[in-house]
């Protein structure tokens, strides 16, 4: 089935993003640089060049269930080098939120319930407790033996504590937590 | 140019710059700085005898610095006149007052160290500015190497090197190694298109000029492959668009169209990054050289000339037309006309063809004894003006000039110069300037008119 | 004198030996480092994705933080959290509305935009001065070939280095010890650390580029300046070496460390026993 490009408001997801972080896609000209130089491109469905595409012609779908906007290692090469001064690492960023507070399938799970789980560290701790942030993730994608070679190594080296470190007044840092708009609770367990 | 400058009615000057230019349409007065050529032009016969014996090398301007050439030199063979000049800034004989072979050499005596500039006058009708462009400086691009790869190079390079009677003989090769180049990646849009580092048009040139580069590559190394990384092909032209086929499909040039991202190098190649946006995927090529199509801007001395001649100019720098459709070989200033690449990036048949407008033009306003100009320009009332000059201020164009009137001195306009804008009329405290037909009375009558006619329809 | 210090979660395990080092080399220098009290994490880039409030929210907490203890100059020497800390401070600054949203958000006592961010690279180069640091130099790297690999710190938001392609301030502090800043192609690739854990290939895969690159330029080690890129190229090294059939046996050490072997301090104070690939080149120091 081709897509039926003007069955909504063609402008509507452009429109959306520029909302949400005053980045305007309309003006990116396709000239594939942001691509081009894309640490992460070998590896992505769509290029960069064509998320900025899904945008200009609102194919919303397609581009929040790309895993391009998760791959995305938010290097910032795109953005110093786009002749149009686009922040296309903030368009993925946008991207991400949008699909955070949709609750849109991510295109990458792994990589969302990483950060899930990172944050849920930072919300418990006040600070990241990289053992058991590592295991926890292990376990929640079912590898627990993932990387489990390193695991001694840095052990061996003194670079992962036992216990996590903590902040003593963790009362504002719950509140932020808490109060910032638009977050979505995390739904991995604690 | 050979024949124009035997031709009686043409005064050509070379290696001579304007100073300045005063007056206006059918009256310019223009003063020419011949700059010290070092060689008595009427002595010399061009037999070349002291650029022969010259001991000092110097990377040649016009070959790009990929051959040399001495320091009494003409710019390149067919050069007009067939007369050296010296270039003092490397002579040997201005820079420590040794070696003075040209002179000993030179069977016509026409070598003279005492030269000085010379100034000419030249009264001329009108003026036709063809200055031409330059090629933007593409090192800002610190991602594609920002000028430190020797084998990154601009398409004008290339032209010099594809030259068979050029610095390399037509052989096409690594400045780096001076190896012949196999693989050859022609990087577009460079400065053009890219409003964040260059400018925001494109060039018009370079796609074409690529197009052609591939092809001649093509001939002179059998066994070279030329990649063209580019945005969109921008073909608009007779037989343009037949033109870039011929290069993909008989030259066998690849097309891919992705704006490169970095370039860097690895052992003696040169790693270019780029993507196709068609194939959805990223793509890298190993090169011996790197032509990048460098943007068409305009000369740095630009803004200068159009002042002087009281010009307007675009963001850019670029000379602007008296009007984009009806006028696009007159400048604003009456007499000034514009051709090439000074307006904005033209390739050698538009070029020609608006050289040939622009001349036509030029002419026309010598085929009259009389001139003739639109009726709405500025009049100055002298027995109403204070002389307070204020008017003089305003005038964008320079045309209100001072004149003695019964004994004191008033404002007068120019008419061939005024465009009418009323600039001056709006600026006089005692009213003593009006454009026609737009005096303060005729503007209130029209006014009035209306609500004069409504009361004659009552009664 | 005495300046605020911003460690940041890395620097409290995997990059022990950043702090170690950073802490080393100021005492040299004369400057006191105050730890921010009770800092939280600056929520990294995780937060941001979350919610771009708090994202912003828990910088601000450490910006009041050190408010609060009157540390006018703050020095965070990882390059996320520096980017998380001048950004906020940039932001809210500049727009009071959000500064009274992120204080309601945090129920602290607000932040009034009293701290001076500062970097490593920026804080030698520039408040510490090329000269003094030539000046305490006892034991010049006279031999040492060095890769100084920044990253993708030129290009995040609120860094402001010599150039973001091809930046030389870390070369300049390097040539100061009197070791050899090498120019190389990879200076500022991305390592992808980001996704060393979820996507330990990819890591792999540009952790390769950038060592195969550093090794063409005839490097001793590579010179860095962020937790993660050190990790990722350091204990990832010999995975990518299992990967890839290829032999790099490059030291990553930070700039710090560099600076501490060249100032003369013991070896035992910059925690170099703390690298996987062994930084024996440092020996003859
Ligand atoms: C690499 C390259 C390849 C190209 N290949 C082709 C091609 O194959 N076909 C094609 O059609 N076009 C080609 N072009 C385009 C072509 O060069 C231009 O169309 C053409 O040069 C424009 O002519 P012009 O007279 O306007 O300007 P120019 O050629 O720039 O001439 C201007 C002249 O004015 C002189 N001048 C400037 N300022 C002053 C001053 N103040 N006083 C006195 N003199 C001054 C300059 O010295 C210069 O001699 C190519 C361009 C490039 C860069
Ligand atoms: S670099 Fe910028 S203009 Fe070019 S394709 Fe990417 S977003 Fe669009
Ligand atoms: S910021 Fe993301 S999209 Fe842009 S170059 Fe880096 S990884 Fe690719
Ligand atoms: S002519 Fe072609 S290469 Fe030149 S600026 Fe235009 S599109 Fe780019
Ligand atoms: S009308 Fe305009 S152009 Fe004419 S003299 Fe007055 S100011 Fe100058």
């Amino acid at each position: 089935m081709p897509e039926i490009l003007n069955r909504g408001d063609i402008h509507a997801f452009k429109n959306e993003v520029l909302a949400l972080i005053g980045q305007d896609a309309s003006r990116c000209i396709q000239c594939g640089k942001c691509s081009s130089g894309c640490p992460i491109a070998y590896e992505m469905e769509h290029l960069p060049s064509q998320i900025l595409r899904f945008i200009q012609l609102n194919m919303r779908d397609k581009a929040l269930a790309s895993n391009t906007i998760w791959l995305c290692a938010v290097c910032e090469t795109c953005t110093v080098r786009c002749p149009e001064s686009i922040d296309i690492a903030g368009i993925m960023d946008a991207l991400r939120k949008i699909c955070r507070r949709e609750g849109v399938m991510p295109g990458d799970k792994k990589i969302a319930k990483f950060n899930e789980i990172f944050l849920n560290s930072i919300r418990g701790n006040g600070r990241v407790y990289e053992l058991g942030l590592v295991m926890k993730y292990n376990m929640a994608t079912a590898q627990p033996f993932k990387d489990a070679l390193l695991g001694p190594v840095m052990f061996g080296k003194g670079k992962l504590k036992v216990a996590p470190d903590k902040v003593q007044d963790i009362a504002p840092v719950k509140a932020a937590f808490s109060k910032a708009k638009t977050f979505i609770a995390p739904k991995a367990k604690e | 140019m050979t024949e124009s400058s035997q031709d009686e009615n043409i005064e050509v000057f070379t290696y001579s710059e304007i100073e300045n230019i005063e007056g206006f349409i059918g009256n310019f007065d223009v003063t020419i700085r011949k700059k010290a050529r070092s060689v008595d032009m009427a002595k010399c016969t061009g037999c070349g005898e002291c650029v022969q014996k010259c001991p000092t090398k110097v990377p040649s301007e016009f070959d790009m610095g990929l051959g040399k050439r001495k320091a009494i030199y003409t710019p390149f063979a067919q050069a007009v006149p067939n007369v050296p000049v010296i270039d003092r800034d490397h002579c040997l004989k201005f820079l420590k007052d040794k070696c003075g072979v040209c002179q000993k050499v030179c069977p016509a005596d026409a070598v003279d160290y005492t030269q000085k500039d010379e100034m000419v006058q030249r009264k001329v009708g009108a003026i036709i500015v063809a200055t031409g462009f330059s090629l933007f400086d593409w090192t800002v691009y610190e991602e594609y190497g920002g000028g430190r790869y020797k084998d990154v190079i601009t398409g004008l390079h290339l032209e010099r090197m594809l030259d068979t009677s050029g610095p390399t003989e037509g052989k096409v090769i690594r400045p780096s190694d001076g190896r012949e180049a196999k693989q050859i990646v022609f990087v577009q849009c460079v400065g053009s298109r890219d409003e964040a580092k260059g400018v925001p048009y494109c060039s018009r040139i370079c796609c074409m000029y690529t197009a052609k580069q591939t092809i001649l590559l093509k001939d002179h190394i059998p066994d070279s492959q030329s990649y063209v990384f580019y945005i969109d092909i921008r073909a608009a032209g007779k037989n343009y668009e037949e033109f870039v086929k011929k290069a993909q499909r008989e030259s066998g040039t690849v097309y891919i169209r992705g704006r490169v991202s970095k370039i860097y190098d690895r052992g003696d190649k040169l790693i270019v990054q780029g993507a196709d946006t068609l194939a959805g995927e990223r793509v890298e090529i190993e090169a011996d050289l790197v032509v990048l199509a460098t943007a068409v801007v305009p000369n740095p001395d630009a803004v200068k000339l159009a002042q002087m001649l009281n010009m307007p100019y675009d963001q850019y720098g670029f000379y602007t037309e008296a009007h984009p459709k009806l006028q696009p070989v007159e400048s604003v200033t009456a007499g000034v006309f514009l051709t090439g690449s000074c307006q904005f990036p033209k390739d050698i048949p538009d070029s020609v063809a608006m050289t040939g407008a622009a001349s036509v033009r030029a002419c026309a306003v010598f085929s009259q004894d009389e001139l003739t100009i639109e009726p709405k320009i500025a009049w100055v009332d002298p027995e109403v003006c204070s002389g307070c000059f204020n008017c003089m201020e305003a005038c964008p164009f320079d045309a209100i000039i001072s004149e003695e009137y019964q004994g004191r001195y008033v404002a007068r306009v120019r008419e061939s110069v005024c465009h009418g804008c009323g600039n001056c009329a709006a600026t006089c405290r005692t009213k003593a300037v009006n454009v026609k037909g737009f005096t303060d009375e005729e503007i209130y009558a029209q006014i009035e008119a209306p609500f004069f006619e409504e009361e004659v329809e009552v009664a | 004198m005495e300046i605020g210090y911003f460690p940041g979660c890395s620097l409290h395990s995997t990059a022990q030996e950043f702090d170690l080092s950073v802490k080393t080399v100021c005492d040299i220098l004369g400057v006191r480092l105050m730890e921010i009290p009770d800092w939280n994490c600056c929520g990294a880039s995780a937060a941001h994705e979350t919610s771009e409030e708090l994202g912003l929210a828990l910088p601000y907490l450490d910006l009041v933080k050190a408010e609060t203890a009157n540390l006018e100059t703050v020095l965070s020497p990882c390059p996320a959290c520096f980017s998380h800390l001048a950004e906020t401070h940039e932001k809210v600054v500049g727009d009071q509305t959000l500064g009274e949203r992120l204080k309601s958000v945090t129920e602290s006592r607000g932040y009034e935009g009293g701290v001076n961010n500062r970097h490593v690279l920026d804080y030698f180069m520039d408040d510490v001065g090329l000269g003094t640091i030539k000046e305490k130099v006892k034991t010049p790297l006279e031999g040492l070939k060095v890769a100084c690999y920044y990253g993708c710190l030129t290009r995040l938001p609120g860094v402001n280095l010599d150039s973001v392609e091809h930046p030389e301030m870390m070369d300049k502090i390097v040539a100061a010890l009197g070791a050899e800043a090498m120019d190389w192609t990879h200076k500022t690739e991305c390592c992808g650390a980001s996704l060393s854990i979820t996507r330990t290939e990819i890591a792999l895969r540009l952790g390769r580029e950038i060592l195969d690159a550093a090794q063409r330029a005839g490097a001793d080690c590579v010179a860095v300046v962020c937790p993660l890129c050190q990790s990722n190229l350091d204990v990832r090294q010999a995975g990518i070496n299992g990967k890839y059939k290829t032999a790099f046996s490059l030291p990553i050490v930070y700039l710090t460390q560099l600076m501490g072997v060249a100032f003369g301090a013991p070896k035992s104070q910059l925690g170099f026993d703390k690298h996987v690939v062994a930084p024996d080149v440092l020996k003859k120091y």
